[in-house]
């Protein structure tokens, strides 16, 4: 599965790549920003993105927004410090699948990608 | 001081260090900084934006930052290279950010963080308004946070300074 991390924090994704390898996750690609995720995503195709939402020259949600556009359907996690309720729903308005407050535990993040995964898999129904 | 802007402040260190390198933090007497107060050998910086303004700092003695940085992201790295700046500037993110979620009625923003490294540098802040310190002890060593924040509309208000400039 191809995965896509856009976080501007080199630590954060080395964190969030060694959470995907235990899952058997290793077709990863790095964007430091949303800018540079718009301009890796198209190639790539990404089977799932993690997207931080604070980052330099564009944003997470800016970035959502954009991709949204183009692809309704690629999973998305937010995973950020943003923990405000307003936030949060800012984010799934803006077509997030799921979200994730930093800080958190591997097995957290874990579950939250199984389970959007697992979600985003189902067939539509009725 | 309204403790409403100091309390959140240590949860999220503790809820930050625990979550993510399983690490105790206790935090002795806040005390107000007064311009001899020399500042540490790291730190990393947040500015607030919105209903509540300034910035907030967290510094370390480099012995501290080193072990930090090697707990959290799993390798050691020097003190001048892009990672230890990355890893430092994470945590300082993830402590302003989990604090602002718990300020009552007040939308704020943070920025992306900034890394200052230089042994007893010092962080030159506005003077008409105070900076609280919070010393924290871990087993990787001793933080402090520099708290100085304050509401625009005047209310709630504990300690309000934005940095303007810091030379190592």
């Amino acid at each position: 599965m191809r995965i896509l991390l856009v976080d501007d924090s080199k630590t954060m994704r080395n964190i969030q790549r060694a959470v995907l390898a235990q899952l058997g996750h290793t077709d990863i690609l790095e964007a430091g920003d949303g800018q540079d995720a718009l301009s890796k995503a198209p190639a790539f195709r990404p089977e799932l993105m993690l997207v931080d939402w604070n980052m330099p020259n564009m944003d997470g949600l800016t970035f959502v927004k954009a991709w949204r556009a183009v692809n309704k359907t690629t999973p998305i996690i937010m995973v950020t410090t943003e923990a405000e309720k307003a936030r949060v729903i800012e984010a799934i308005k803006a077509g997030v699948n799921n979200y994730v407050v930093k800080p958190f535990t591997p097995d957290l993040l874990s579950q939250r990608i199984t389970e959007t995964l697992a979600k985003c898999q189902q067939p539509a129904t009725a | 001081m309204d403790p409403n802007y100091i309390k959140p402040f240590i949860a999220s260190i503790q809820n930050v260090f625990s979550t993510m390198m399983q690490l105790e933090v206790q935090t002795l007497a806040p005390f107000l900084r007064q311009d001899n107060n020399p500042d540490l050998d790291v730190s990393g910086v947040i500015g607030m934006s919105g209903d509540v303004t300034g910035s907030v700092v967290l510094s370390f003695p480099q012995g501290t930052a080193e072990n930090l940085v090697a707990l959290f992201s799993g390798q050691k790295a020097d003190m001048g290279s892009p990672e230890f700046a990355d890893a430092i500037g994470e945590l300082v993110n993830m402590v302003a950010g989990g604090a602002k979620a718990m300020f009552k009625n007040r939308k704020c923003s943070i920025s992306t963080p900034s890394v200052i490294v230089g042994r007893n540098h010092r962080i030159a802040q506005q003077s008409d308004v105070p900076c609280i310190v919070i010393p924290c002890s871990t087993n990787c060593g001793a933080v402090h946070i520099l708290i100085a924040i304050k509401s625009v509309d005047g209310q709630a208000t504990n300690a309000g300074a934005t940095p303007v400039a810091a030379k190592a």
